[in-house]
């Protein structure tokens, strides 16, 4: 692929910053449905959790079931990439 | 239905070697306040919580706990990889690789297996809460008790994370305890067990 791609490393940041602050306020809403300062925080970093989980599955494979496109190629890519206790995994 | 993310849920890149280090942090893992305990504990006391916020922390933490427990056996996993034999008598890691080579298994540093006995479902969420909240603060004083232990940073870093998020869930199964007993009988929270005692409690589906 050429060298236009996003930075690797800039986007699996901007997975896991997003996906914390999702995992982190997901437990308070669940003690504190009500609270709209939560769910507006929730919906602002879940938006940019799934936007950058699908930028990362265009370029560098998926790291969840929901991004694993297999429309864009006629093979199954789930296994390919190295699991976060490999070498080169996230 | 869960969803497995090919990620970590905090990052452990450990590189230098440390199977004595690798035999106490497996207590984690495998051991009485470790985080296979946790996560099985929390969700098989999910079914019958009859209040949807305490069911839903329980689900979620419980879910959360499988990721801890993954960082916890990566963790272990980068303190003993490509251990030569000589390593493997010098830090006595030779006791747990001649029943498991490198691979993980489920055990306390002791090397005690994991049971189920290391948690209890009880059925009663005044009971399972309690029994929740001391859970957490168990755990956070075994990771505690392990960051006095190491002195490598790439080891403490990952440690200090599942320690906190030890104390976040306590204040979220506090938070649950209270809107528990919040719909109970002021005067005497133990006047009946809303997980038995109520029978219609679950009836949502035709």
């Amino acid at each position: 692929m050429a060298d236009n791609r996003p930075c690797r490393r800039d986007l699996m940041n901007r997975i896991n910053t997003a996906s914390f602050a999702v995992d982190d306020v997901k437990l308070f809403l669940d003690t504190h449905p009500c609270d709209t300062e939560a769910l507006e925080y929730f919906h602002e970093f879940q938006r940019i959790r799934k936007a950058a989980l699908k930028e990362y599955s265009r370029y560098y494979g998926p790291l969840t079931i929901d991004t694993a496109d297999v429309d864009e190629c006629d093979r199954w890519n789930w296994i390919n990439d190295p699991w976060p206790w490999q070498e080169g995994g996230c | 239905m869960w969803n497995y993310e090919k990620r970590l849920q905090y990052p452990v890149k450990i590189t230098q070697t440390n199977p004595k280090m690798a035999q106490v942090i497996i207590s984690q893992f495998g051991g009485p306040d470790g985080e296979l305990a946790a996560s099985m504990r929390y969700l098989s006391q999910r079914y019958t919580m009859p209040y949807k916020e305490v069911t839903g922390i329980l689900t979620d933490i419980g879910t959360e706990e499988l990721a801890h427990m993954e960082m916890v056996c990566v963790i272990v996993h980068q303190l003993t990889r490509d251990l030569t034999p000589e390593e493997l008598k010098a830090s006595g890691f030779d006791k747990y690789y001649v029943d498991h080579t490198l691979a993980l298994w489920p055990q306390a540093a002791s090397g005690a297996p994991w049971t189920a006995t290391y948690f209890q479902s009880k059925g009663d969420p005044i009971t399972d809460l309690h029994e929740d909240l001391a859970a957490e603060q168990k755990a956070r004083t075994t990771y505690e008790n392990i960051l006095r232990l190491i002195n490598d940073p790439e080891v403490a870093d990952p440690i200090r994370f599942l320690r906190e998020r030890e104390i976040v869930h306590y204040q979220r199964f506090g938070e649950s305890l209270r809107i528990v007993q919040d719909r109970l009988d002021s005067k005497n929270f133990y006047a009946f067990n809303p997980e038995f005692d109520i029978r219609d409690s679950g009836k949502c589906c035709k």
